[in-house]
């Protein structure tokens, strides 16, 4: 019965026990793949590849480095301190009439424009006229465009010439960096990323807190009603889902405009004045009422799904032993809940901060989210490396936040059902 | 019936104020009813004395748990009235009541510590950090489980989270304490061993205890008395001795022990004896217990111990004889379990003692059988 350690173990027909096992499983190892393998696929292409696409353009800086070559080869060496010689212009001149053959100048001066105002029209000016510019490149530039006769410029140049660089995160907490190299803040008029992440963070922390307040007795509900009223009251928990985004939005747009059915009644009972409807959209209001009904439903789920597990045989010990009833809920049923809480705050925070639609459509000047201007650098100012370097953060505020929280709580807590 | 029914409630309301030893605990006339449309509890009286330790009997669903909920104040009555110490406790909220329940999950407080869920009681009583630690130790070493304190629930076995919900339950030193079906989920060496535990405690400590449990040897073993329920009524209350020597109608002999049955009518009564004639045609001397008059349909109840083989032709003590034939024997040391066909009833047990002259039964033999009338008990249909 015994077999020494020694002598591998082998199957009836002598093959080892492990070939023979590997074997074995081999077949439904692979068909489990195969079966899994078009959503791995879907994901590569739709999730993880978009991602890396983006942390990509959040650094990448080839404008530069490839389009002013030859100026970037003669800079080096460089020291910055008196304008560079005349070879380093003639390089200009060159790099130029190449970009303006090829029409890639624009990418190029909007790069060094988001460093330097002024360089946009700079290179596109001295690009027009650059079929006229006779040797000494040099007063010839300076007298096309000022800026060539400014350090600044140059040093920007050097400074940019490399293939990756920092500045869109440091554009997308309203920083920049001076011509010194130093870090330094944008000019008052010029800072708006800041502010819209705080006030994406709280007004995420106050739709949070409402959710909760909101779903815990909804919750609670749902596990105390009799099965026929609970079932009942859970499609209506659901109902949401089954109705579109952009309707729900806008159906809260028609309930709470200052024409709308809200202000409409209110100034019929004659609570508030014709003249002093109250304005409920377009503010941060209308962001937080219509964002607090839209993810209540991903508050409630999770609590939902511990509370269902809390057997109400606790509650009732805790009474006979003498709790009052809110004494007996606060010392043994809230503590129990708090994984729900945790899992149902943290999916309703991180789906919050990154919610586009619903602050955008009923959020006004005041009550945007970050993520309206990542859609604005996107899609209206071309600035994609910005767009990014924004997203960049979001995401890695969320992992952050997802790792605090599998850390105190653990992620498997999180359930929908 | 109503009558006597208001007799007592006035009785009742005269004692109010002095509880007596006779009525510590008191449900009268208690009724229940979940939807509305069936009753769960149908006219439920008990009648508690203090230090008594009394067992809720019966099949599930009939009413136990119900009648525990309504005396801790989960469940509130849909007629009639619950007493403690003389005072109606029917719009008292369970907090208020003082009295100690043991679940039969347990229902410890899994985020707290051993030492945190007995501490529970005392902190909402607001006794101090003292008096709370030194009551926690006592009842900790009371159940033996002084180096547990610090244990969470969930790092405890079975019996230990029975022993610790029996601590806390008592730890606030209530007079009265509830337990429902407490040793349920236990296997049976342990089962025994806590039933054993539970009332060393009840006798050290001299509470009331009203115990749930179907399990009649359970409730055989532990009670003082027990109150055998069927369909949502106290069928019998009565001490397990009683209980099983004379079960007063036909549910409770079948539910209390083994038990024969045999079925007749009643063809004339003598004095407290019953002469019945059965269903195969026999004549049975019994003792009428519940029988109605001459003509009634009645159950006889037999227990398989009071049945004896009649070896000799001549014996004259018992006053039922009848031819019976073996079907099958059981061999258990100590007695013979034997299956007979007599009286038409196939499934009839005897338990022959396994003495000189017995062991010989084979299936298939016939044998005189005996039994006295006094052992035989006429009771309803
Ligand atoms: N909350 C409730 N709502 C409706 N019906 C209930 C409820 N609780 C119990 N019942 C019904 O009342 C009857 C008695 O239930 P109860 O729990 O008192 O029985 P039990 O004697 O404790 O049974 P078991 O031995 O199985 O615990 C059952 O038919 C049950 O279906
Ligand atoms: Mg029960």
């Amino acid at each position: 019965m015994s077999q020494s350690p020694s002598v591998p173990l082998t199957t009836a027909d002598g093959v080892p026990l492990k070939t023979s096992l590997r074997r074995a499983v081999r077949r439904s190892k692979v068909k489990a793949f195969l079966l899994v393998s078009p959503l791995l696929l879907f994901l590569g292409i739709a999730f993880v590849m978009p991602i890396v696409e983006m942390l990509w353009r959040s650094v990448d800086n080839p404008e530069v480095s490839t389009q002013l070559s030859r100026t970037v080869t003669a800079l080096e060496g460089w020291n910055g301190d008196a304008l560079p010689d005349e070879p380093v212009f003639a390089a200009l001149v060159e790099d130029l009439r190449e970009g303006q053959a090829a029409r890639n100048l624009g990418l190029l001066s909007s790069r060094l424009n988001y460093e330097k105002s002024g360089m946009r029209s700079a290179i596109n000016r001295t690009a027009r006229q650059l079929r006229a510019v006779e040797p000494p490149f040099r007063e010839a530039l300076i007298e096309i465009n000022d800026t060539w006769g400014e350090l600044e410029t140059w040093r920007l140049i050097q400074r940019e010439a490399t293939p990756y660089t920092l500045s869109y995160y440091l554009a997308a907490v309203d920083r920049q960096l001076t011509p010194m190299g130093e870090i330094v803040q944008v000019p008052d008029h010029l800072k708006v990323h800041v502010g819209l992440f705080w006030r994406t963070f709280w007004m995420s922390a106050v739709i949070t807190g409402l959710t909760l307040l909101l779903g815990y007795p909804i919750a609670f509900l749902l596990t105390s009603l009799p099965l026929r009223h609970s079932n009942l009251l859970m499609i209506l928990v659901l109902l949401p889902f089954w109705t579109s985004l952009l309707v729900r939005t806008t159906t809260w747009i028609a309930i709470l405009q200052s024409q709308g059915v809200l202000n409409d009644v209110m100034v019929a009972l004659g609570v508030i004045a014709d003249e002093a409807r109250w304005q409920m959209i377009h503010n941060k209001a209308g962001t937080i009422i219509a964002m607090t009904h839209i993810l209540l439903p991903f508050m409630i789920l999770p609590l939902y799904s511990v509370m269902k597990t809390i057997p109400p045989s606790y509650m009732r010990a805790a009474r006979s032993l003498g709790g009052k009833p809110f004494l007996s809920f606060r010392r043994v049923y809230f503590p129990l809940t708090i994984p729900g809480i945790a899992a149902g705050g943290i999916l309703v925070f991180i789906l919050s901060i990154g919610y586009y639609i619903t602050p955008a459509l009923v959020g006004g000047q005041s009550g945007r989210f970050i993520t309206n201007y990542i859609a604005y650098h996107m899609q209206t100012s071309l600035n994609w490396g910005l767009a990014a370097a924004i997203a960049s953060i979001l995401l890695f505020v969320v992992i952050v936040f997802y790792m605090v929280f599998n850390r105190l709580i653990g992620v498997d807590k999180v359930k929908l059902g | 019936m109503n009558e006597s029914l208001l007799q007592e409630r006035n009785d009742n309301a005269r004692e109010a104020g002095h509880e007596t030893d006779t009525h510590f605990a008191r449900f009268i006339n208690v009724q229940k009813s979940y939807d509305g449309v069936e009753l769960v509890v149908k006219g439920f009286n008990l009648d508690i004395r203090r230090g008594e330790f009394v067992t809720l009997l019966g099949p599930s669903g009939s009413g136990k748990t119900t009648c525990l909920m309504m005396m801790a104040g989960f469940e509130t009555p849909t007629h009639g009235q619950i007493l403690l110490k003389g005072d109606p406790i029917n719009d008292l909220p369970p907090h208020k009541r003082g009295i100690g329940m043991v679940f039969q999950n347990y229902a410890l407080f899994p985020h707290m510590s051993v030492a945190e869920n007995l501490a529970f009681p005392l902190e909402v009583r607001r006794l101090s950090k003292a008096e709370t630690k030194r009551k926690v130790e006592r009842a900790l070493a009371m159940v033996r489980l002084e180096d547990f304190g610090d244990r969470r629930p969930a790092q405890l076995s079975g019996g230990q989270q029975q022993r610790v919900a029996l601590a806390r339950a008592l730890v606030f030193e209530p007079e009265l304490v509830l337990m429902d079906e407490p040793l349920g989920a236990l296997d049976k060496n342990l089962r025994e061993e806590m039933q054993y535990e539970i009332k060393r405690i009840h006798a050290d400590l001299g509470v009331t205890m009203i115990y749930v449990t179907h399990d009649q040897t359970e409730a055989l073993t532990m009670s003082d008395r027990i109150a055998v329920f069927n369909d949502g009524i106290v069928q019998q209350l009565a001490s397990p001795e009683a209980l099983y020597e004379a079960p007063e109608n036909a549910f409770v002999a079948n539910f209390i022990g083994e038990n024969n049955r045999l079925y007749g009518e009643v063809t004339e009564t003598i004095g407290d004896r019953c002469q019945v004639r059965l269903d195969s045609g026999e004549t049975v001397l019994a003792k009428a217990v519940a029988a109605g008059g001459v003509g009634a349909r009645t159950t006889l109840s037999l227990r398989p111990e009071r049945v004896s083989i009649v070896s000799q032709e001549s014996d004259e003590s018992f006053d039922n004889r009848f031819r019976a034939e073996v079907k099958e024997v059981i061999y258990l040391g100590d007695h013979l379990r034997t299956r007979v066909n007599v009286c038409g009833n196939d499934e009839f047990i005897l338990k022959a003692p396994n003495a000189k002259g017995y062991a010989s039964l084979r299936p298939g033999q016939s044998v005189d059988i005996g039994w006295s009338s006094s052992d035989c008990r006429a009771l309803d249909a």
